[in-house]
């Protein structure tokens, strides 16, 4: 018969093969990824989210202004018609840390995701679909900004 | 308290676009006050939503994201009358929750 201790052992091993798979529910604030909103690179906070390579893609848009007059309310929006997408994140390369938010996919909402940052000064906008298997697709665009918005 | 968020949801064959528009100061942590130190980072750090108490969207915001954000998502399934919950919470541990009707 087996011990407490043994069926303790079991239940974290099999709870940690669940968990290895992706299948145990998160906590809420486990979500907030620390790491990937610190990095200051567009390719590190690609990294942190789980994603490997990025490779640009049609199947991926970014929808933002040619010329932000206000660098402090940029209007932009993030979309992909490719499927099996789990993240859609939101980047401006030259922003103090580059990931301005991490938008996650389920099947209820159209991936499709539109909000307003801040851009300390123009700098590539990116669009970035973290794939099942964790492929990066891309899109980028251009935005130029005549008065930054980080303040100062 | 926050001011409540203003939640527009109407809803067209089967899908409701959703605009939020959020009451928060989104502090980036990258300006000084006067006497040249840091203001620290305060900012919304994750946005979730329900369609009838059914989880539906999530989101996580770094401190780039606009004062007084607003977010645009379209949900899937929803018809007039079913409710709609978005909540935040920010990197201090606040958190604000509003409820609007799909129109």
């Amino acid at each position: 018969m087996q011990t407490r201790r043994e069926a303790l052992q079991t239940t974290a091993a099999v709870a940690t093969a669940i968990a290895s798979v992706g299948l145990l529910p998160q906590a809420a604030h486990a979500a907030f990824d620390k790491a990937a909103f610190s990095a200051k690179s567009v390719a590190d906070a690609v990294k942190a989210m789980g994603g490997s390579a990025m490779t640009e893609s049609a199947d991926v848009k970014i929808v933002g202004p040619d010329i932000a007059e206000n660098g402090a309310v940029v209007p932009m929006a993030v979309s992909t018609t490719a499927a099996g997408a789990k993240k859609l994140l939101l980047l401006i390369e030259k922003n103090p840390s580059a990931l301005v938010a991490s938008f996650n996919v389920t099947a209820d909402v159209v991936p499709n995701f539109a909000t307003r940052a801040k851009m300390g000064q123009s700098s590539d906008v990116y669009a970035v679909a973290i794939m099942a298997d964790g492929k990066a697709l891309f899109a980028k665009k251009e935005v130029k900004v005549t008065l930054g918005g980080c303040g100062g | 308290m926050a001011d409540p968020m203003r939640i527009r949801a109407q809803s067209k064959d089967g899908v409701a676009k959703v605009r939020v528009l959020m009451s928060h100061e989104m502090e980036s942590g990258q300006r000084k006050d006067s006497s040249g130190k840091l203001i620290p980072a305060w900012h919304i750090m994750e946005v979730t939503a329900k369609l009838n108490d059914k989880p539906v969207f999530s989101a996580e915001w770094g401190p780039a994201v606009s004062k007084n954000p607003f977010l645009q998502f379209d949900v899937k399934g929803a018809k007039p009358g079913d409710k709609l919950t978005i909540e935040w919470v920010d990197n201090k541990g606040e958190k604000r929750t509003d409820t609007a009707t799909v129109s």
